[in-house]
């Protein structure tokens, strides 16, 4: 297949030019406000746009002059998905700014915790919001109305990730019990073990949940897309790891800001970012597997071949079964975490303040989530910047929409316009996270 | 099911809302009110309106209260009142959410999946500003007495209606 650039599309000699548009005003099953918009002139891709246009929520502005010990529990606002996410790479660039070294039971509490995260946010995109448009269902609760199974396996899987979550976290939603330098109470190894059996069922529901993708008709879309994940020379990326590129970044967390840029785009809420020399660039479940499959267990990269999963993965529509096999990994881990747990103590340890600048970047289920702070000898928060994963992959959603529109301009609108709101899907934003919903338009003039 | 129910939490009151979004905090006043007054064997809940975790508050559930804010074209601080284990929320009083899957469509998620309380009463309150960091409007406000009140008379056998609303 040709590879775009996001720039231009190309007429294909002997075809019958049609313009067209589309347009999807407000984008279904994605998190946040947004909308979509494509237009063909003369058999060409002239604009694919992803609309972000809920209001920015100035969170970066709002943590200024706050002290370092509350930016957990305000950037947890930021999202109610991943709301671990916003508190972990919060915490790890505060205690990076404030030279704060964290034991290791404190970390594989926080991994825990993490995975949690990952489980129920894959097992709700999965089953609620993309598996839909694969079995042609409007909605995730049309299928649960044709196909209850398969909805309260999704349920049960997703439930096993937020209970992680409530025992470690004191909730699900927006967890109360991390803090910087650790967690204000760490879990008996009873409450633990009380998760266990629960666990057990989630890892037979992933590896369900892995078959079960597998088995569905994926559009041919491949593309050369240029990964972005962390990586941890002996663990799958979730919490800790150097940031790398599928084409030889290979980088500390703290020189983030050399090599990546934020822009400003007229149609979108959301910063757009760039890595320098390159541009558009993937992060997410597909970037993760792509760049660190041989990390992954025995068992889990099994499930990961019999699924039809290579070293890699280059077609969008497949990231659901990497988004299986991450939700397989992450019991896995829970169990392997669980069984080795002692609760670390102390919970937590001071962090100092002191006058400086802090980087933190932890794998979101979304993808690569940076956050930098500015730290004044006080306490309080001088500067802040926080880059979601949404926001980093808003450019390779568009480029792969104008690369997908351009291969199916045959189609009937409707079916194109369909195909288009997937494609996006596949991305699982959260536009909540990177300012906030979702639109599509596909103009044809 | 055959399973026994679980004495505790067998009546549930859930108050759905976000504290910063102005009247769409006036399920979680509402649920303040109620937890101040309601017989001890009512387990009061508050909650961000998260489709899953919503449905699993309730799995353990005899009766279940929700009260929410809702936003169509009627007047702000209007009540409504509905039986919803029995017929599905109107569409036009769909409590206000832009995320996947809203507090009605939970409702019916929950009816699909065989997994509705015997009793599902869901009280809205029609909202007037929904704007980040703003409080509740007055009749909002004025709304809270109204259904707590009502609330706790379908709560308390015994309690006399309460005039208003």
């Amino acid at each position: 297949m040709t590879q775009r650039d996001g720039t231009r599309g190309g007429p294909v000699s002997g075809r019958t030019f049609r313009d067209l548009s589309i347009k999807v005003s407000a984008l279904a099953r994605v998190e946040g406000e947004g909308g979509l918009q494509v237009v063909v002139r003369d058999g060409q891709v002239t604009d694919a746009r992803l609309d972000i246009y809920e209001p920015p929520r100035f969170f970066e502005a709002l943590l200024r002059g706050r002290r370092l010990t509350e930016v957990p529990d305000i950037t947890s606002r930021i999202c109610g998905i991943c709301p671990i996410a916003y508190q972990m790479s919060a915490c790890q660039a505060i205690e990076d700014a404030c030279g704060a070294v964290i034991p290791t039971p404190i970390l594989d509490l926080r991994r825990l915790i993490y995975c949690g995260e990952w489980i129920e946010s894959h097992a709700l995109h999965i089953y609620l919001l993309h598996a839909p448009d694969f079995l042609g269902y409007e909605s995730g609760l049309d299928m649960a109305q044709h196909r209850p199974d398969l909805l309260q396996r999704g349920l049960r899987l997703k439930k096993a990730g937020n209970r992680l979550m409530e025992v470690i976290g004191g909730r699900a939603v927006h967890p109360v019990n991390v803090r910087v330098g650790g967690f204000y109470r760490a879990p008996d190894r009873r409450d633990l073990d009380g998760l266990r059996a629960g666990l057990d069922q989630a890892r037979q529901d992933a590896l369900h949940t892995v078959r079960w993708v597998a088995g569905f008709a994926f559009p041919d879309f491949s593309q050369d897309y240029q990964f972005v994940s962390l990586r941890h020379p002996a663990d799958y990326p979730i919490t800790v790891g150097r940031v790398v590129s599928s084409r030889g970044l290979d980088i500390e967390v703290r020189e983030y800001d050399q090599h990546f840029t934020e822009v400003q785009v007229p149609h979108s809420t959301a910063l757009h970012s760039l890595l320098h020399g390159s541009g558009t660039y993937l992060a997410g479940p597909m970037a993760r597997y792509s760049l660190n499959a041989g990390l992954l267990p025995t068992t889990v990269r099994d499930a990961a071949h019999a699924a039809g999963l290579g070293e890699s993965c280059t077609n969008p529509f497949r990231s659901i079964i990497v988004r299986a096999i991450e939700t397989l990994y992450a019991c896995e881990e829970a169990i392997r975490l669980i069984d080795a747990y002692e609760p670390p103590e102390p919970a937590w340890v001071e962090v100092p303040p002191r006058a400086g600048t802090g980087y933190g970047a932890t794998e979101a289920p979304r993808g690569l989530l940076f956050h930098r702070y500015q730290i004044n000898a006080d306490g309080t928060v001088a500067a802040a910047t926080i880059i979601p994963p949404t926001s980093q992959n808003q450019r390779v959603i568009e480029s792969d929409l104008r690369a997908f529109v351009e291969d199916r301009l045959e189609l009937p609108h409707d079916r194109l316009t369909w195909q288009c709101e997937q494609a996006v899907r596949n991305y699982d934003p959260c536009i909540s996270c990177s300012t906030h919903f979702l639109n599509l338009t596909v103009e044809r003039s | 099911m055959t399973a026994p129910e679980p004495a505790a939490r067998r009546v549930l009151v859930i108050g759905i809302g976000n504290t910063y979004r102005g009247d769409d905090a006036v399920g979680l006043a509402v649920a303040e009110w109620i937890r101040a007054a309601a017989p001890p064997d009512v387990t009061v809940v508050r909650h961000e309106g998260e489709p899953i975790s919503l449905l699993e508050e309730w799995d353990e559930a005899r009766d279940v209260y929700l009260v929410d804010a809702v936003s169509s074209d009627g007047e702000p601080g209007n009540v409504y009142r509905f039986d919803t284990a029995t017929e599905p929320l109107a569409a036009r009083l769909r409590p206000r959410g832009t995320h996947a899957l809203g507090v009605a469509d939970t409702i019916e998620l929950a009816r699909a999946l065989g997994r509705l309380p015997r009793r599902l009463v869901s009280y809205g309150i029609e909202g007037r500003c929904f704007a980040h960091g703003a409080s509740l409007s007055p009749p909002v406000r004025e709304a809270v007495a109204v259904v707590s009140e009502r609330l706790l008379a379908e709560l308390t056998p015994g309690r006399p209606p309460a005039v208003a609303g």
